[in-house]
């Protein structure tokens, strides 16, 4: 029973994210006009793999107690990229998949060589670097344009078996492959240990360099993907700069609905996925109740204030003042 | 001294931090199977010393053998890696991991290229035994965990790593009475294994239990190595502080009634089950300790009286007033005029980076405010006064309090509050940590309050502390006041057999 227990905290924040998607998830269907469908939740589920891949790339940062605000930018980037290389014969479109994840790879690893040997602040270099990336981006795709293998693309954005939606499934694996082992390695140990006290996480000799690098860099090759799959969907290539930062404040979004403490230290990717769809969801509800899209903003942040606040419920059992502050 | 090889020498070794000399040519010989003590005042290099040897910093000049080999770790892993192991004064744990993540670290077992969690459950519960601290769960979150459990968590991680030199760097200063006696088994226990281990700490009598031989530090320097035992307390003292050592504790006077109200009075105080029935008074004047196990209510006591704890039943009277202390704004109040001097001044008492001058007056500011403006020329009069009142050794007030000894830190904190003039003091372990000569300072000040007619209730987990400090001592266990001893009745002896609730004439209610 205690050990239920533990598990139970040591899950709570990703819990609180899959609840909080699967009631408003649950809303959505039972209100959509033709009901639940395979087409409904393939829709749904393109629409929020892009914010879950940036979201998933962010939490892996966030809980090294950093923050990447390039991960937006590393997504636009990696798009326009995408729609210029990501194309003609098999062999050719496996090398562009590989030169678009290898750039958001290389994106996310400057990023991370400039915080541990420049320390300098994540936050301000991710800024610079993000801008530079967008910069990048621009010179490829001045204006909207390009394409991609369509063949891959309508694959990778339909359905396996003809109802599990593909994207979901390359969000799974991608969960799968990158977060779990990274999550249950040394390295990915020592992110969190850095997350949680740097100055312990040294004493204790745990790889805090390592971690970090390997952090942003990872935030890198998911926003890559993000990208990837941002290319799959629309078949162009764009450096839109608006979309761009709006991936970046909605990931952070996203981690906090997640369970993720921006604080470092602890949290999960799953979460961070869950999070993402959470907030994707949030659109999709003003649909089905027909309200105007000029709502989605003002909804959205009532949504995440309240999300927000069910973490805080615990404080008002508190009888000890002093752990309102832990 | 014996013959033998050391295991480890240092030879001349140097630290210079800018233009101060932490560690001045020290040399130090350290053999397997012994039991080595450092003594020194905070400050007399002891912990330089200790951050060379485990890599946190690299020597100026000299050298270190380990094993007759020449060694220079670069790193704190490095060290670990050639057996040298520190548990450290300033806790190295990761507050949001498992146990078991933290004891288990610097060197997890993996399977797979990742960390293979049924194995690394395994031997952090060995680990955890060997220690003698079974009872702590490998999942439970170090940050749920009291202090005092933490500091064991601690010492079954060193354990883990197989040390060939264990260094205990004021290891057992935040430990219950149960718990130190348990680590000294440990340790006696690695000590006959062949394990080297270098033991700092500030209590004489731990010092006297365990040591074989003893090396005194000041000023940076090795000032005296001997065999334990062959000086007396006061002569190492003295080594110490290096001028004679009189009377670490001050007179206590003679105390009359004088009829008046007592200043604090708590009439059964209850909160949740950490609380029980909790009754006392303390006049002005008086020093009044808690003595106890850790952890048997003194910290829950202190805070309901500052209004930190929700849901008090009970009264408290101040004056013979009773009063509802809801938070700690009434609490410091003109009217009620407490103040609490808390426990750990790394994040309750102080604001590290901000200035001793910003930190004196973070719980004054009405003091020297007119509607809402800080009055600066008043501001500056108070704090340089109360600088000189208890001696706070800084060279300006704008200084980051992070530059200042711990001693001194707790100086600023001990101040902080005096700011206010607070007429019922409550202090939570206040010299946990702090070196002899900083320790005579603040139980002098301690006494000059009271005799000032302020009332003193001093929570302390050194035994001489309130047997030389406190004019009646209340002994607490499982919540309640299990006895209280005045006068020539606070004994060691009293304290601690009424702190296990022995020789009580009522079966012990152990839960």
């Amino acid at each position: 029973m205690t050990e239920w227990r533990y598990w139970f905290s040591e899950q709570r924040g990703t819990l609180l994210a899959i609840g909080i998607f699967a009631a408003m998830f649950l809303i959505y269907s039972t209100n959509h006009p033709a009901g639940f469908s395979v087409n409904m939740v393939q829709t749904a589920a393109n629409k929020a793999t892009l914010l879950a891949f940036v979201a998933m790339a962010q939490a892996i940062v966030v809980i090294t107690a950093g923050i990447d605000l390039s991960v937006g930018m590393i997504l636009t980037l990696t798009n326009c990229l995408a729609s210029w290389i990501v194309v003609g014969t098999a062999t050719e479109t496996a090398l562009g998949v590989i030169g678009v994840l290898g750039t958001g790879l290389l994106c996310g690893m400057i990023n991370g060589a400039v915080v541990i040997f420049g320390r300098l602040q994540p936050i301000v270099t991710t800024i610079a670097t993000g801008a530079m990336y967008y910069g990048i981006a621009l010179f490829l795709r001045p204006n909207p344009g390009g394409s991609v293998n369509e063949t891959l693309a309508d694959a990778l954005t339909g359905r396996l078996f003809g109802v599990l939606p593909t994207s979901l499934v390359a969000l799974a694996v991608a969960a799968l492959v990158i977060w779990v082992p990274y999550s249950r390695s040394v390295v990915g140990r020592a992110a969190f240990a850095t997350g949680s006290s740097e100055v312990a996480a040294y004493m204790s000799g745990a790889p805090i360099r390592a971690a970090k690098f390997t952090a942003y860099a990872l935030a890198g090759l998911l926003s890559a993907i993000g990208g990837l799959f941002l290319t799959f969907f629309s078949y162009t290539g764009e450096a839109a700069y608006a979309s761009g930062n709006a991936y970046t404040l909605f990931s952070i979004a996203a981690v906090v609905l997640g369970g993720v403490s921006l604080m470092g230290g602890r949290g999960s990717a799953i979460g961070a996925i869950f999070g993402a769809l959470a907030f994707r969801t949030i659109g999709d509800l003003l649909f089905v109740f027909d309200l105007d899209p000029l709502w989605q903003p003002l909804f959205q942040g009532i949504v995440l204030m309240l999300a927000v606040s069910i973490g805080a419920f615990g404080l008002v059992r508190v009888r000890n003042r002093l752990e309102w502050f832990g | 001294m014996i013959a033998a090889e050391p295991l480890f020498r240092a030879e001349r070794l140097s630290k210079r931090y800018g233009g101060v000399v932490a560690l001045d040519r020290a040399d130090l010989e350290v053999h397997p199977g012994r039991i080595h003590a450092i003594l020194g005042e905070n400050g007399a290099g002891k912990s330089t010393l200790i951050k060379l040897m485990v890599g946190v910093v690299a020597p100026d000049e000299g050298r270190m053998t380990l094993e007759g080999r020449e060694v220079a770790f670069a790193r704190p892993a490095a060290a670990t890696d050639a057996g040298v192991v520190c548990i450290f004064q300033e806790l190295s744990l990761i507050p949001d991991l498992s146990v078991a993540d933290n004891i288990m670290i610097s060197h997890p077992p993996t399977r797979l290229g990742m960390i293979d969690r049924r194995a690394q459950r395994r031997l952090a519960e060995e680990a955890l035994a060997r220690a003698g601290a079974g009872d702590i769960h490998p999942r439970a979150l170090v940050k749920d965990l009291p202090l005092s459990r933490r500091q064991m968590v601690e010492i079954a991680k060193a354990l883990s790593r197989q040390p060939k030199i264990l260094i205990l760097d004021e290891a057992t200063s935040a430990l219950t009475a149960s718990d130190v006696t348990k680590v000294f088994e440990v340790l006696k226990r690695l000590r006959a294994e062949g394990l080297a281990l270098l033991y700092i700490s500030h209590r004489m009598h731990e010092i006297a239990e365990l040591a074989d031989e003893c090396t005194v530090f000041r000023n940076g320097r090795r000032i005296s190595t001997f065999a334990a035992g062959s000086k007396t307390d006061p002569e190492v003292i003295e080594l110490m502080i290096g001028r004679e050592y009189k009377h670490v504790f001050p007179d206590k006077p003679e105390r009359k009634a004088d009829g008046r109200s007592p200043a604090l009075q708590c009439r059964s105080l209850t909160w949740n089950d950490r609380l029980k029935d909790i009754s006392f008074s303390l006049h002005a004047g008086e020093i009044i300790g808690l003595g106890g196990l850790d952890g048997q209510g003194q910290r829950e006591l202190l805070l309901a009286l500052f209004g930190v704890l929700r849901g008090c039943r009970g009264d408290i009277l101040i004056d013979g007033d009773k009063v509802q202390i809801e938070s700690p704004v009434t609490a410091k109040s003109e009217r009620v005029g407490l103040a609490l001097i808390p426990e750990d001044r790394k994040t309750e008492g102080l604001m590290l980076p901000m200035s001793v001058r910003d930190n004196l007056s973070a719980a004054a500011f009405d003091r020297f405010a007119r509607f809402g403006v800080i009055d600066r020329q008043r501001q500056s009069a108070l704090i340089d006064e109360m600088i000189r009142l208890i001696e706070i050794k800084t060279a300006s007030a704008d200084l980051a309090v992070s530059a200042l000894s711990g001693g001194n830190q707790q100086k600023v904190v001990i101040a902080k509050w005096l700011m206010n003039k607070p007429r019922i003091i409550l202090l939570n372990d206040p010299t946990r940590g702090i070196d002899v000569g900083t320790k005579q300072e603040i139980y002098r000040l301690l006494r000059r309050l009271a005799d000032d007619g302020a009332a003193i209730l001093l929570y302390s987990t050194d035994y001489d502390e309130l047997i030389g400090c406190c004019d009646r001592v209340l002994v607490m266990y499982d919540g309640a006041i299990r006895r209280e001893l005045s006068g020539a009745e606070i004994t060691e002896r009293a304290l601690v057999s009424s702190a296990l609730n022995v020789h009580d004439s009522e079966p012990a209610s152990v839960p």
